[in-house]
C-alpha cells in the first residue's frame, strides 16, 4: 500500500475531550436538588433504536450485539444520560428476514420516533433498510466490516471496509509471509463476491500474480461437506509455492471447513487461512485446538492489552454475567459508534437528525486499541489494522498490526467502477458518490440497490 | 536460586573446553552443535545447576524482544545450547505458553482458560500457584517461527529414544534438508533401526542429493506419493542438467498415473462419507415417514437435539470428551425418543391421515424447539470437543489418507443400518409395524394394539434421527439451526430412494453423496448441489415412486 491510500490521521480533528463532559454531567445530576432531578426525568427520554435480529440465523451474530448497545445505554445512564436526558432502548427483531428489517426499520423512526438506531449485520439486510432511513431521515450505526462500494447520508460505517482489512491482510501475506499462491475462498453471497473481486484486481495488477496461481472458490451458506474442496486446497498448496488461504466462508460453515483442514493434516504453518469472518464470537462455538495459527484480519482483538480494554471485557462479563463471555470486533465498533454519536449529541446540544450529521464528522473518540477513532467526511472511520493468530484458548495472538489507523474507504481503487469516486457529506459537495473524473455527482441509488439485494 | 552474572553462556564455556571469549562464541556454538549431535541420544544432559541458570535466563531474554528475526536467532542459541530444558522451552514457546510475568521472571503456563492461568517457573519447574492474565506477557510468536521451532524439534527429536517423536521428525524434516544437516543424516540413517524412519529419512536426504545434482537421488524418490518429493522431481526436471531432467520426468510419470488412481479412491471415500451423513439423517424418517406416512417437519429438530444432547454428556463429563460421545449414544437416543413420543401423543395422533395438517402441525412444533434452544440454552453455537481417537486421519499412502471422523461415522451409519434393518425383521415389533402399516384394521382385528405400535415406531424413527445428531456433532456445528440444514436432504434421500424401503434409503443416501462429490470437483459446490436436484426431480417424474418402489398391495393403500 502506497503512503497516500493510508491516509494517515495527522490532522488534530475536533478532539473534545470525552471525560470532563461525562464527569459534569454526572456532577449535575448527583448534586442536584431533588425538584431538578424530578424535572430531569419529566422530560422525554432520547430513544435509541435497536435493530438486531434476535431470532433465526443471524441471532447467533446479533443478539450480542443488541446486548451490547443495551450495556453503552446503561453506562451512559449511570454518567447522567446526554444533555440531562435519559436514555431509552428501543428494541426490535427483524429475525433474520431482510424485507423485514425495512419494515422494523420504519417502525422504529415513523412509529417509535427513535433518535439513532444501531444495527444491521448482513450486507443484505443493510441495503433493504437504506431507502428507509433516506427517506425518513434517520441515522444508522452500521458496525460490521462490509465490501464497501456505498456511502449514504444516513449511515455511518463504523465497520472496517475492505481497505481496512482485506487489503492490508493480504499485503500482510505477501510482505511477511511471502505468499505466491492463492485460494479465495467464499460464502457464495455479496460481501465475499466483491472483496474477492476488489483482492483478485489487486492481487493481479499491483503484484503481478499470474490466473494460475489464483484460485476461487464459492459455497453455498451452512457448507458442511468440505472434503473435496480441502482436498483441492491441498493440492493446489503443495506444488512447491507459498500458498495461503483468504477465507470470506460466513458463519457457520467455518467449523467444519477448519475440522476437515486439521483432520486433512493441513497445518496453519504449511497453508495458513486468513478468515475476515471468524472472531471471537464464531470461535467460542468451536474446539480451536485444530485451528492454532490460522489468521484473521479486524481491527479489534479481545487479547488487545490495553486498559480500556480490560475495562471494556470486564464491565461486559458483568453484564451478561457470563465468565466466559467474549468481546469481538463488531462490539468495539459499537462502542466506537456509539460514543461519536453521544459526542456528536454533546457537540451539536441537540438530537436532531441534520444537526448531528453536520457535528459528527471530524468526531474523535479512543477506541479500544490504544488510539483514536475518528469519523470522516465519507461516513467511514479511521481504524487500525491487525493481524491475529489463534491460539488454543479460543483467543488470538496479534502478530503484526499496521503502524498507524487507516482511514476507509467506501469506494475500491481497485474496481474499474468505483475507482473514480469519492464520498465527501461535508457542504459544499454533500455527495455519496462524486465522480472526480466527469464531475459529477451520481445521486442516491438506495432504493435499486435494495430492490436488487433482495432480488437475489 | 542463585544466579551468577556472567558474560556469555556457562554451557558453552565448559563444552568448548576452554574459556572461550566472545569473538570464538560462535565457533564453540558449532563445535558444540557436532558434539551434540553426535553424542546426543546416548549422553544424559548434564544436571543443571545455578551458573546454568544464568546462562538459561539470557537465552530466554533474547527471546522477550519484538522483532520475529531476532526471536528466530534466539531459538537457534537455545537449540544450540545443551541445556536439557531446551525442548520443553520449544515446545512451550510452539504452544504460546512461554510467558512472562510483570516483574521479569520466565513461566510456563499449563492452563489459559479464564482469567487466572496456573504456572510453574520456566527455569526450576517449581510450580508457582495462579496467576492473572493481565500479570504475564506471552511472547509471541508467528507462523514463521512456528516453521521453524517444528524443525528445530524435529532435529532434537531424531536422536529421541522415542520411536513416535523419530517418526514425526521423519515427516517432518522431508524437504527441509540443508547441507548442515545432510552429514550428520546420512550417519544417524545409518543407525536407524526402524525401517519406516529410514525410509523417510532416507527420502529426505534424496531430496537434496537431487538438488545438489546427483542422478541417482531419484532411485530413492521413484514411487513416493508425497507432494515434496513431486515438488522436488519437477524442480528437477525444469534444471538445466538434461540428464537428471530425463530421469527426473521418468519418475515423476509413474507417479502420476500411481496419484490418478488415489485421487478416484480418495473421491469415492468422500461420496460415501458425504452419503453415510445422508443416510443417517435420513433413515429415521425413513420409518417416521417411509413406514409410518407421518410427514415430521420436525425431524430436524430430533437430530438437533441428539447433538444437544452429546454437548450436555460432554459438559457432565469435563476432561473425558471420548467416553462422553459414547455414553451420548444411548442418550441421545432416548432423548429424541422421548422427544418423539411427546409429539406423537401431543400432535400427530390427533391429525392421523390428514398430512397437510400434519406436516404444518409438526412446521410449528420445529420453530418451537429451535426457539426454546436459542433462549434456554443460547443462540450461539455450542462446543463439542472431538476426542483424540476420532481426530485426524488414516494413512494409506503419501497421497491417499482418510479422515477418522468421517471413518467412524460412515461406519456408525451401517451399524445403525443394520440395527434397523434386524428390528424391523426379526423382532416382534418389526413384525406388527409391518402389520400395521400394511393393513391396520386387519392388523387389530388381529389382537395388535395398534396406538402402541404407533408409539413405539415413532419413537424408533425419533431415537435413531437422534442417534444422527451424536453423529453429526462430530461432523457440523451444533447450534439451532443443525436440524433445518438437514431436514431437506432427508426428505430428498427417503423420496428418491423410495417410500417405505429402509434399503432404498441406503442406496439412494450413498449414491447421492458419491454424485455429489464426483461432481463438485469440476460444478463447483453450489452447482454440483443444483444439479443433483434438478436430476432427482427428473427421476422423480421418471419413477414416481423412488429406486425401490414398494410393491404388491401395501403399495396400493
Amino acid at each position: 500500500m502506497n503512503a497516500s491510500r493510508r491516509k494517515v490521521l495527522s490532522r488534530p480533528y475536533l478532539r473534545t475531550n470525552l471525560r470532563p463532559s461525562q464527569l459534569a454531567a454526572a456532577a449535575l445530576v448527583t448534586t442536584a436538588s431533588l425538584g431538578f432531578s424530578a424535572q430531569v426525568l419529566a422530560e422525554d427520554p432520547i430513544k435509541v433504536g435497536i435493530l438486531h435480529s434476535l431470532s433465526g440465523t443471524m441471532a447467533i451474530s446479533e443478539s450480542t450485539l443488541k446486548d451490547t448497545v443495551e450495556m453503552l445505554i446503561e453506562q451512559q445512564n449511570e454518567q447522567g444520560g446526554l444533555l440531562g436526558r435519559q436514555l431509552e432502548a428501543v428494541v426490535v427483531d427483524p429475525a433474520s428476514n431482510w424485507p423485514l428489517f425495512a419494515e422494523r426499520a420504519r417502525e422504529l423512526l415513523a412509529q417509535h420516533e427513535v433518535d439513532v438506531v444501531f444495527g444491521n449485520w448482513t450486507s443484505v439486510s443493510r441495503k433493504a433498510v437504506l431507502p428507509v432511513f433516506e427517506e425518513l431521515n434517520g441515522l444508522l450505526f452500521y458496525p460490521v466490516q462490509y465490501e464497501g462500494e456505498e456511502s449514504s447520508e444516513n449511515v455511518f460505517y463504523t465497520g472496517a471496509a475492505p481497505n481496512q482489512q482485506a487489503i492490508p491482510a493480504v499485503e500482510y501475506l505477501l510482505n511477511e509471509v511471502g505468499v505466491e499462491r492463492w485460494v479465495l475462498a467464499g460464502t457464495d453471497y455479496v460481501y465475499p463476491r466483491t472483496t474477492n473481486r476488489i483482492l483478485e484486481a489487486f492481487l493481479k495488477e499491483e503484484h503481478g500474480v499470474a490466473d494460475d496461481d489464483i484460485m476461487i472458490n464459492y459455497t453455498p451458506f451452512g457448507h458442511s461437506d468440505w472434503q473435496n474442496i480441502v482436498a483441492e486446497i491441498r493440492r493446489f498448496g503443495s506444488e512447491g509455492k507459498k500458498t495461503a488461504v483468504v477465507s470470506t466462508i460466513n458463519g457457520d460453515a467455518n467449523v467444519p471447513f477448519y475440522r476437515e483442514l486439521a483432520n486433512q493434516g493441513i497445518d496453519a504453518a504449511d497453508i495458513p487461512v486468513v478468515a475476515f469472518s471468524v472472531g471471537e464470537q464464531e470461535l467460542s462455538g468451536i474446539d480451536t485446538a485444530p485451528l492454532v495459527g490460522h489468521l484473521a484480519a479486524w481491527n479489534y482483538f479481545m487479547s488487545v492489552d490495553t486498559d480500556e480494554n480490560y475495562d471494556f471485557i470486564d464491565a461486559w462479563i458483568d453484564y451478561t454475567g457470563d465468565e466466559e463471555a467474549v468481546t469481538n470486533d463488531p462490539m468495539e465498533a459499537h462502542y466506537i459508534g456509539f460514543n461519536m454519536w453521544a459526542e456528536a449529541v454533546r457537540k451539536a446540544g441537540t438530537t436532531d437528525v441534520d444537526a448531528i450529521k453536520e457535528a459528527i464528522i471530524g468526531v474523535t473518540v479512543p477506541n479500544l486499541t490504544g488510539g483514536y477513532a475518528a469519523m470522516m467526511p465519507n461516513h467511514h472511520i479511521t481504524k487500525p489494522v491487525l493481524i491475529g493468530e489463534v491460539q488454543d484458548n479460543g483467543q488470538f495472538d496479534i502478530v503484526w498490526q499496521t503502524p498507524s489507523t487507516v482511514a476507509g474507504d467506501a469506494w475500491s481503487d481497485y474496481l474499474p467502477g468505483s475507482r473514480d469516486l469519492i464520498a465527501d457529506w461535508r457542504a459544499p459537495m454533500r455527495c455519496g458518490n462524486f465522480n472526480v473524473a466527469t464531475g459529477s455527482c451520481g445521486g442516491s441509488t438506495a432504493a435499486e440497490e435494495a430492490e436488487a439485494a433482495l432480488a437475489e | 536460586m542463585r544466579i551468577f552474572p556472567l558474560p556469555w553462556p556457562v554451557a558453552v564455556k565448559a563444552s568448548a573446553g576452554s574459556a572461550a571469549g566472545r569473538p570464538s562464541r560462535c565457533l564453540a556454538l558449532l563445535i558444540l552443535l557436532l558434539s551434540l549431535c553426535l553424542t546426543a541420544g546416548a549422553a544424559q544432559a548434564q544436571s543443571s545447576e545455578a551458573g546454568d541458570d544464568a546462562a538459561a535466563l539470557e537465552l530466554l531474554e533474547a527471546l522477550d524482544v519484538a522483532s520475529y528475526p531476532a526471536k528466530g536467532e534466539a531459538i537457534d542459541a537455545i537449540v544450540q545450547s545443551d541445556d536439557p530444558r531446551a525442548r520443553d522451552w520449544l515446545s512451550a514457546l510452539l504452544d504460546g505458553r512461554l510467558q512472562r510475568t510483570d516483574d521479569g521472571r520466565f513461566v510456563v503456563v499449563l492452563d489459559n482458560r479464564g482469567r487466572e492461568w496456573p504456572v510453574e517457573d520456566a527455569l526450576s519447574g517449581e510450580a508457582l500457584g495462579e496467576m492473572s492474565r493481565r500479570e504475564l506477557d506471552r511472547i509471541g510468536i508467528n507462523n514463521a517461527l512456528r516453521n521453524q521451532l517444528r524443525s528445530a524439534i524435529a532435529v532434537v527429536d531424531l536422536y529421541s529414544a522415542d520411536l513416535a517423536l523419530r517418526r514425526a521428525s521423519a515427516e517432518r524434516l522431508l524437504g527441509e534438508v540443508d547441507a548442515d544437516l545432510a552429514e550428520p543424516l546420512a550417519g544417524v540413517i545409518e543407525q536407524e533401526e526402524d525401517r519406516r524412519v529410514r525410509a523417510r529419512l532416507t527420502q529426505a536426504l534424496a531430496i537434496h542429493r537431487l538438488e545438489q545434482g546427483e542422478v541417482d537421488a531419484v532411485a530413492d524418490l521413484k514411487g513416493s506419493l508425497h507432494p515434496r518429493v513431486r515438488v522436488a522431481l519437477n524442480r528437477a526436471v525444469m534444471g538445466d542438467d538434461p540428464v537428471v531432467a530425463d530421469a527426473a520426468q521418468a519418475a515423476l510419470n509413474s507417479i502420476e498415473q500411481n496419484l490418478r488412481i488415489n485421487r478416484g479412491l480418495e473421491t469415492l471415500y468422500f461420496g460415501l462419507s458425504l452419503g453415510s451423513v445422508l443416510v443417517l439423517a435420513a433413515i429415521g424418517l425413513a420409518i417416521t415417514f417411509g413406514v409410518m406416512g407421518v410427514i415430521n417437519m420436525a425431524h430436524g429438530e430430533l437430530i438437533m437435539l441428539g447433538a444437544y444432547t452429546t454437548w450436555a454428556m460432554q459438559q457432565l463429563l469435563p476432561g473425558q470428551p471420548g467416553l462422553a460421545l459414547i455414553l451420548s449414544i444411548p442418550a441421545g437416543f432416548m432423548v429424541a425418543a422421548l422427544a418423539g413420543i411427546a409429539i406423537e401423543r401431543g400432535v400427530i395422533q390427533f391429525l392421523k391421515g390428514r398430512p397437510l395438517e400434519t406436516l404444518l402441525a409438526t412446521f410449528g412444533i420445529s420453530l418451537i424447539l429451535q426457539q426454546l434452544v436459542r433462549t434456554g440454552i443460547s443462540p450461539l453455537n455450542r462446543t463439542v470437543i472431538t476426542p483424540e481417537w476420532m481426530s485426524g486421519s488414516l494413512v494409506i499412502n503419501d497421497a491417499l489418507s482418510l479422515t477418522l471422523n468421517r471413518m467412524y461415522v460412515l461406519g456408525f451409519a451401517l451399524v445403525v443400518f443394520a440395527g434397523l434393518m434386524l428390528v424391523m425383521r426379526r423382532t416382534r415389533l418389526g413384525l406388527e409395524v409391518r402389520a400395521v402399516t400394511q393393513n391396520r384394521a386387519m392388523a387389530r382385528s388381529m389382537g395388535i394394539r395398534a396406538t402402541r405400535v404407533d408409539i413405539l415406531t415413532f419413537a424408533l424413527g425419533s431415537g435413531v434421527a437422534g442417534l444422527a445428531g451424536v453423529a453429526l456433532s462430530q461432523l457440523t456445528n451444533v447450534g439451532p439451526n443443525l436440524g433445518q440444514n438437514y431436514i431437506i436432504d432427508s426428505f430428498m434421500v427417503v423420496v428418491f430412494g423410495g417410500v417405505g424401503n429402509l434399503w432404498g434409503t441406503l442406496v439412494a443416501g450413498l449414491s447421492l453423496g458419491v454424485i455429489n462429490q464426483v461432481l463438485e470437483p469440476w460444478a463447483g459446490a453450489v452447482l454440483a448441489k443444483i444439479i443433483v436436484l434438478v436430476f432427482i426431480i427428473l427421476f422423480i417424474q421418471k419413477r414416481p415412486r423412488g429406486l425401490f418402489p414398494q410393491k404388491g398391495r401395501a403399495a396400493e393403500g
